[in-house]
């Protein structure tokens, strides 16, 4: 008797239970091993960001929480000429950067792909703008663009060009003009640098077989660098637009926004409205403005790298 | 070695304050007296730290460090200093308010404690003690000082706003001193041009400098950002006078002072290249210091800023008024760190250290020597009790330190003065940004 129950629990299938199941499951590990990822990002990422939405819809202020008032911080936004101007700005000065960004930054990158003496010196050099602290670059442009002091206005003088010194931070144009400047100079080196990596994973065949083809130079750039280098120039550009579109410290150091808001981004809006006057949830609905704006560039860039894989008769995923 | 009892220290009081100040040991007895008798215990194993402004003036500094060790040796307690550009006390201050962490003590710039009344301690028991015993405050200390009927910060100083201007070259251009009204002001500012000696006011967003002199303007003609009441009134013929004038002087100025923030017309002048603008002492302190800029030091003076058709002073000047938070530990050492910085021994010292740069708010002070060791001085002395109040005649609370921190009445002025808005237009923005602030 003893001994067939023995046999019997012996022989009986064993039903495995759900935490063995679980040790055995393949998703349910890779969960664990998300879930630090998951959790960083959730309490540095999405937190922030959600907070700073819910701000957006409250009174608060410096030092006392807010009560909830719906979308009127975004109505009192929606005719101040000041958050528009801002908005301008900010377009203006992320598309015209950007652009001319891309394109010294490609040009760059096409010129240091070539074989030059001093190849790998030429391309530590190009680094140098974006090594520097942004502070400390945009100090040295600050006296560049001084009213009184500039060099830039004392050489054109000394060589009998202009009469009075040019007022590139005073003057509306001027002004926007000088930080967009500023703010090429500062970002082409990101470009050059990321879109020579990707040069150098074109496959010399390709060129030797387009020139066998009788390709001329642009040709080859057109159809054959262009569209092996878009993947890297959509995230590039993203990145790009990106920082441009969220840029502080540069305004912040040379103009402060001004003259009469003429430099005045939504970053700097933001900030001066929120921290330095006090108003957190318009400060918050400012930088909630900026959330169409930065997810329409991402979502350009996206589609754009699907194209890409379209034409190149990858699997579209 | 100066024995210096309780009883002693209670019968210095306010003749104190003219006699100057104690050094070396007899200011460490004299502390650990004062400490004895202070209405203040600190708390035991207290340790306090400071948020200040950063110093335009070495010796200032050298004189406060030296103060926080007198501190420190009287009380035990301990003062952790950190110092950032006076705009960047606000914000940190702020965040510190918000989270509930952070310095014991900020001390900033004018309405820092009504960005966050309710997180500041009440002190009303120091400035209490403090105004009976140095002669009462002055009447826009105690504005700033307190919300509702309590004080919620200590006004330490000011820094004063005035005219610095060349002597020579305005008396070339047939001024033999600075102008006393507005309209003197604007002949004065176009004969300087003229001559190729023109100065400027700053019409960037330059908080200190820009401020100081819109706001001078704007009321000087009777206008003002709000009533009494805090109702919006900025739309007004008064106004439109004050921007007519303001547009006036921008066109004899030299070129480029909308980009000037705070420190443009002080490397102007020094170099050169500028004979008049608004300023505190830095200016004068600066070339004083250095010998390659003598002549300057020599050549400039100060004078009040000119009065205009209302026909009363009118100026802004920074008050740094130092608060106490009401997360700190150490509510008492606080208290006591706040009065010992302004008794008659340390404060004449700290004073005479910042050379004329601030400006102090409590009576008593005024016979200090800083005032009139050099006469170039003497017109900072008086600085407290001319300005008005950040708001004007409305509140001096957070609304007027937002309005203040947006730079509305800056940008107001600019944009007419530049031509990028007409005068209603630019008084119509104005208005709005007002409305939108003391919603």
């Amino acid at each position: 008797m003893t001994d067939a129950t023995l046999n019997n629990i012996k022989l009986a299938p064993r039903e495995a239970t759900t935490w063995q199941r679980l040790q055995v499951n393949r998703n349910w590990l890779g969960m664990w091993f998300m879930l630090p990822a998951a959790a960083f990002l959730i309490l540095f990422l999405a937190y922030p960001l959600g907070l700073g939405v819910w701000i957006s819809f409250t009174d608060a202020r410096i030092g006392r929480g807010g009560d909830f008032v719906g979308l009127e911080n975004y109505e009192w936004l929606w005719d101040d000429t000041v958050f528009w101007l801002s908005v301008f700005n900010t377009l203006l000065y992320t598309i015209v950067a950007s652009a001319f960004k891309f394109a010294v930054g490609l040009y760059l990158a096409l010129l240091l792909n070539q074989n030059l003496p001093f190849k790998a010196i030429l391309r530590a050099v190009v680094l140098i703008p974006f090594i520097v602290p942004t502070v400390l670059s945009a100090i040295a442009f600050w006296w560049l663009f001084d009213s009184q002091f500039s060099i830039i206005s004392w050489t054109l003088k000394k060589a009998g060009l202009i009469s009075t010194n040019i007022d590139f931070l005073g003057d509306v144009w001027n002004a926007r003009w000088s930080v967009i400047f500023a703010n090429i100079w500062r970002g082409v080196p990101f470009v050059a640098i990321t879109l020579l990596a990707g040069l150098q994973t074109v496959s010399p065949t390709l060129y030797e077989a387009a020139t066998i083809d009788g390709a001329n130079k642009w040709q080859i750039f057109r159809h054959v660098t262009y569209p092996l280098l878009t993947p890297i120039i959509a995230v590039v550009m993203t990145f790009s637009v990106l920082f441009t579109f969220t840029d502080f410290q540069l305004i912040w150091v040379l103009t402060r926004g001004g003259p009469v808001n003429a430099t005045q981004l939504m970053a700097t809006l933001s900030y001066q409205r929120a921290i330095l006057g006090g108003h957190l949830g318009e400060g918050a609905a400012i930088s909630t403005a900026m959330i169409p704006f930065l997810l329409a560039a991402i979502l350009i860039s996206w589609f754009g790298l699907q194209r890409r894989k379209w034409q190149q008769g990858e699997n579209n995923d | 070695m100066t024995m210096i009892t309780r009883r002693t220290l209670v019968k210095g009081g306010t003749a104190a304050a003219a006699a100057g100040a104690l050094t070396g040991p007899a200011l460490l007895d004299w502390a650990k007296a004062w400490a004895q008798s202070a209405p203040w215990k600190p708390e035991k194993g207290a340790q306090l730290s400071m948020l200040r402004w950063k110093y335009f003036v070495q010796s200032e500094d050298d004189a406060f460090v030296k103060l926080m060790e007198a501190f420190t040796a009287a009380t035990g307690v301990k003062v952790n200093i950190s110092r950032e550009s006076y705009e960047d006390v606000q914000p940190k201050a702020s965040v510190a308010a918000n989270t509930g962490a952070g310095p014991d003590l900020f001390w900033g710039l004018y309405s820092l404690p009504h960005l966050f009344p309710q997180k500041c301690m009440d002190v009303s028991d120091v400035a209490d003690y403090l105004g009976k015993k140095y002669g009462g405050w002055v009447p826009s200390a105690v504005t700033y000082g307190k919300s509702g009927n309590k004080w919620i910060a200590i006004p330490i100083c000011y820094s004063g706003n005035l005219m610095n201007y060349r002597v020579a070259a305005g008396a070339k251009a047939g001024f033999s001193k600075f102008p006393a009204t507005t309209d003197e002001f604007l002949a004065y500012a176009k004969a300087m041009k003229a001559q190729g000696t023109p100065g400027g006011l700053a019409f960037g967003h330059a908080s200190g400098d820009a401020n100081g002199w819109v706001h001078w303007c704007l009321w000087a003609h009777g206008g003002n950002a709000v009533d009494a009441k805090d109702k919006v009134v900025i739309n007004s013929p008064e106004t439109e006078k004050a921007l007519n004038y303001a547009k006036a002087l921008y066109a004899e100025m030299i070129p480029g002072t909308a980009s000037w923030n705070d420190s443009f017309n002080n490397k102007a002048f020094l170099a050169g290249e500028i004979h008049w603008t608004n300023n505190g002492i830095s200016i004068y302190a600066a070339a004083r210091r250095d010998a390659k800029l003598k002549e300057i030091a020599d050549d400039m003076d100060h004078a009040y800023m000119p009065i205009g058709p209302i026909g009363k002073p009118t100026e802004l000047h920074l008050l740094y008024p130092i608060l106490g938070m009401t997360y700190t530990k150490y509510p008492q050492a606080v208290k006591a760190l706040m009065a010992f910085m302004l008794e008659a021994d340390n404060f004449n010292k700290w004073l005479e250290g910042s050379v004329g740069y601030l400006t102090h708010c409590l009576n008593a002070y005024d016979s200090n020597p800083v005032w009139t060791a050099d006469r170039k001085r003497t017109v900072y002395r008086d600085v407290a009790k001319r300005t008005l109040t950040a708001g004007g005649l409305g509140s001096v609370g957070e609304k007027a330190a937002a309005a203040i921190a947006d730079f509305v009445m800056v940008d107001m002025f600019a944009s007419y003065a530049t031509g990028r808005e007409d005068a209603k237009g630019a008084m119509k923005i104005a208005e709005r940004q007002l409305q939108r602030i003391y919603r």
